[in-house]
């Protein structure tokens, strides 16, 4: 009974990947493409050289930076959809620190780090404080500023800081050499960039589980209502919830516009908002998750380029594979908290739970 | 058309809600289903409309078995149902919520449902403007609506449940007019479902009582009021002796309190509460009294008047101001409003702590709540989900979370669906907080548990408030009467009024 049970349980935690491979292997199949060999070369395009996998690497350090974001705010119950805004107000931030502070490296780097935190905490208490003072839903409140901040990045690199050569999509002129986050020899992965997202998840995991505002943000989100009554001051601990995870979103812009591009463009975020989205909700809102599937998806991203080049296949294929993955972990979800609810229902038919009296009256 | 409803049981869980109910449904006449709060009736209206199935018994329409599998079936055999919160689309318009009711075609005729809509609305004298949003309607309106929608869909059995909380006066005489007009002119039967005694004796011809999920009687209207007050509540022992406890200074002070709610405005009350006092607060559900005493909580918003809380003013104050103040407030809804379903005993413990420190040191906290455990006897351990407690042990579970030298503590049925053990239990815990000097407040439905636990009781009807009678020298009767709208030195048989 106990064995089955527990062999239950695994297969249902691996049933979602399984379910993902097997959908991709079918559109593979429709596309008349080998399903194997697209695979290998998914896995060789990011783990074959050195240079993949420090491109893997360095892919991922956004991904995990906003999928620890938003594991704050989701495990507040505040659908934060406005990371894509808080990346980019970070690099905005960040861009202003490196193009008007002349310093060296370090303290110049340190200031545009702090700056993108900033960044992109103002630009998250903004939608928690639409929510709270204005009745916006943060969904709405979240898309609306992305748009805004979206547009302010283009407006800058198309007025203030257009390239003496005119200004173009490609974004501002290079940032001085101080303002480049060092990289690990010839890799495109900057090592502090890496500590930096590591030290976030240990950092996150800690506030979430072994503080008061951690427990408080818990209760809010399974519970609104009843966090209130017992006393969650709730005002503040949504907008210190936004506050944290545009911090980190706000870091994570810095350090695309400091370490990958060495500028400011225009697609600085680039869609990792969306993606880490989809990192939070495969990691369940629990930090110490976010870093393993970051990096699944940063393979995945990193090495699906390769379809195109050897099998002539879009490289789009990788979403495919990312997006099915996430809605089979969903699915599977779904159903098993359906098992669990209809479960407990047969306990409460036996008589050991009472029903509530508001279902009678 | 007559409808039959035949030994219907339906259970919720250990709950019976219907208990094996039978009652007959004639054209032409108007039934009463008179009950308390819990009795049953809306259960059982929802059999009958099919809203939910019934777990036993038999419906049948002119001898007729039926099954109902949902309240489209009902309606197409003409019973309808007209909720205590009317169930339209509040952002379309009247128009189309009575469109959406009958013409199911992909392009609805809305020339012919303007038509239809005004001559119905003509025939009853009801003044709907077809152009109208519903947010903009009153609730009285909007159950005229309701009962064109169902009109227009043919029905014969028109069920209303506590149709007239909430309308205005005017509003309530035209509807008893409409009513009387569907069965004693057109033939159909109406089944209104009230708890108010006043308005059953006024409108209907029968009236059956129910009292957890039995019928107790039935009867033709008139019938004597006290009859009809004995097998809504039944008749309990005397109260029980109680000691007496010294009572200190006024702690709470209500001074012309008024506050306002969509369907019901409790007005000027004036009420002092003081240490180690019980006052109990009685009435039907939504007469008021779960306005008031959130009220006393900050958690609802007063328009005059004023709320004192140890001589400090406190009108207009935010919860977290009361809870400061040393107020606490347990809700009847205790995994909807007073625990977090998903988190453990000892992380509620640690949340309950509201000036704890910012790091928790979840050994220790796990040590604390091992002790509350055992210190409140809940069934449980440091790491069960709240969920997973039984009823009793979460209401223990909320008692253990409210913080020591409490001077004002306000609870929602602190007893509902809790056997007598657990009660008694929780009694004992809130009376020795009455000797500590906390004030309490409470409501309940609960006749027996009112008089025996409470020094005085407030009675609520319709937002109104009844002067605190003592409750040593008050009876099941007399507070029976005034649950129910009447006063107690009104003649014991009421005539009935056309």
């Amino acid at each position: 009974m106990k064995i089955t049970s527990r062999l239950i349980n695994v297969l249902l935690n691996l049933a979602p990947i399984l379910l993902a491979f097997l959908f991709t292997t079918l559109i593979l199949v429709a596309a008349g493409a080998p399903p194997g060999e697209a695979y290998r070369n998914i896995l060789s395009g990011a783990f074959e050289s050195p240079e993949k996998i420090s491109d893997a690497v360095a892919a991922c350090v956004p991904l995990i930076l906003c999928g620890i974001g938003m594991s704050i705010t989701f495990t507040a119950g505040q659908w934060n959809v406005g990371v894509e805004g808080q990346i980019i107000l970070g690099a905005v931030f960040a861009t202003w620190v490196a193009r008007n502070v002349l310093w060296p490296q370090v303290p110049v780097l340190t200031l545009m780090l702090l700056a993108g935190v900033l960044g992109g905490a103002l630009w998250g208490a903004l939608a928690g404080l639409l929510k709270v003072y204005g009745k916006v839903h943060e969904i709405f409140g979240g898309l609306g500023l992305n748009y805004v901040a979206q547009g302010l990045a283009i407006w800058l690199i198309f007025n203030p800081w257009k390239p003496a050569d005119g200004a173009t999509m490609s974004g501002t002129d290079p940032f001085p050499d101080p303002a480049w986050m060092p990289r690990l020899g010839h890799l495109r992965v900057a090592p502090l960039a890496v500590i930096l997202a590591l030290a976030a998840v240990v950092v996150a995991y800690f506030l979430l589980r072994g503080t008061r505002w951690g427990l408080e943000l818990k209760a809010m989100g399974k519970n609104f209502r009843s966090a209130f009554m017992l006393g969650v001051p709730s005002t503040p601990r949504i907008l210190t919830a936004f506050a944290a995870c545009g911090a980190l979103a706000g870091l994570a812009g810095a350090i695309r516009c400091s370490a990958r591009y060495g500028r400011m463009i225009p697609e600085i975020s680039g869609g990792q908002g969306y993606l880490s989205l989809l990192v939070a909700l495969l990691a369940g809102y629990r930090p110490q998750w976010v870093p393993l599937i970051a990096l699944f998806f940063a393979a995945i991203g990193v090495g699906s380029p390769r379809l195109e080049l050897n099998m002539h296949l879009d490289s789009s294929l990788g979403g495919v594979l990312e997006g099915s993955v996430v809605l089979a972990v969903m699915l599977v979800t779904g159903w098993r908290a359906l098992l669990a609810r209809r479960r407990a229902r047969q306990d409460v038919g036996a008589g050991l739970a009472p029903a509530s009296e508001e279902e009678i009256a | 058309m007559r409808v039959e409803l035949v030994d219907i049981r339906k259970y919720f869980g250990p709950v019976r809600a219907n208990d094996g109910v039978s009652l007959t449904l004639e054209p032409g006449t108007i039934h009463g289903l008179l009950g308390e709060n819990g009795a049953g009736k809306t259960t059982l209206m929802k059999c009958l409309s099919g809203y939910q199935a019934p777990d036993g018994g038999a419906i049948r329409v002119d001898g007729q078995p039926v099954f109902f599998a949902s309240p489209d079936q009902a309606i197409q055999r003409g019973i309808g149902m007209l909720h205590q919160d009317p169930l339209d689309f509040p952002q379309m318009r009247v128009l189309d919520n009575f469109l959406l009711a009958f013409d199911r075609r992909m392009l609805p005729n809305r020339r012919r449902g303007r038509a239809m809509l005004r001559e119905l609305g003509a025939h009853f004298q009801f003044d709907l403007d077809p152009d109208a949003e519903v947010t903009s309607l009153t609730i009285g309106e909007r159950q005229q609506l309701e009962i064109l929608r169902l009109l227009a869909l043919g029905a014969q059995v028109i069920i209303l449940d506590e149709p007239t909380t909430g309308i205005s006066a005017p509003q309530k005489v035209q509807l008893f007019a409409t009513l009387r007009r569907l069965a004693e002119e057109e033939d159909r039967s109406v089944v209104f479902v009230s708890h108010k005694l006043e308005e059953v004796d006024q409108l209907c011809h029968r009236v059956m009582v129910l009292r957890r999920g039995k019928v107790t009687g039935e009867a033709e209207v008139p019938c004597p009021v006290d009859r009809l007050v004995e097998m809504m509540f039944g008749r309990s022992l005397p109260p029980a002796h109680r000691a007496p406890v010294d009572l200190g200074p006024v702690i709470l002070q209500l001074e012309g309190v008024t506050i306002p709610s969509y369907r019901l405005t409790v007005r000027n009350v004036s009420l002092p509460v003081r240490a180690g006092e019980v006052v109990g607060l009685a009435g039907l559900e939504g007469s008021g009294q779960r306005l008031f005493l959130r009220a006393c909580a900050g958690l609802e918003r007063v328009t005059s008047g004023r709320i004192m809380l140890d001589g400090r003013d406190l009108t207009g104050a935010s919860y977290r101001r009361f809870l400061e103040a040393g107020v606490a407030y347990s809700p009847a809804g205790r995994l909807e409003e007073g625990l977090v379903g998903g988190l453990t005993l000892t992380e509620h413990f640690a949340l309950a702590e509201r000036n704890g420190p910012f790091f928790i040191d979840w050994t220790a906290a796990q040590e604390r709540a091992a002790e509350r455990i055992r210190h409140f006897n809940v069934v449980g351990q440091p790491e069960s989900l709240v969920e997973a407690l039984s009823g009793g042990n979460q209401q223990r579970a909320l008692l253990a979370l409210l913080p020591p030298g409490l001077r004002l503590l306000l609870m929602e049925h602190p007893t509902r669906g809790l056997d007598v053990e657990s009660a008694r239990w929780v009694w004992q815990q809130l009376l020795a907080r009455r000797e500590g000097g906390t004030a309490i407040v409470f409501i309940s439905a609960d006749l027996d548990e009112l008089l025996e636990r409470s020094d005085r009781i407030v009675v609520f009807f319709g937002g109104r408030v009844s002067a605190s009678l003592p409750a040593r020298d008050t009876t099941v009767e007399q507070l029976g009467y005034l649950i129910a709208g009447k006063e107690v030195r009104n003649t014991q048989h009421a005539t009935r009024s056309t």
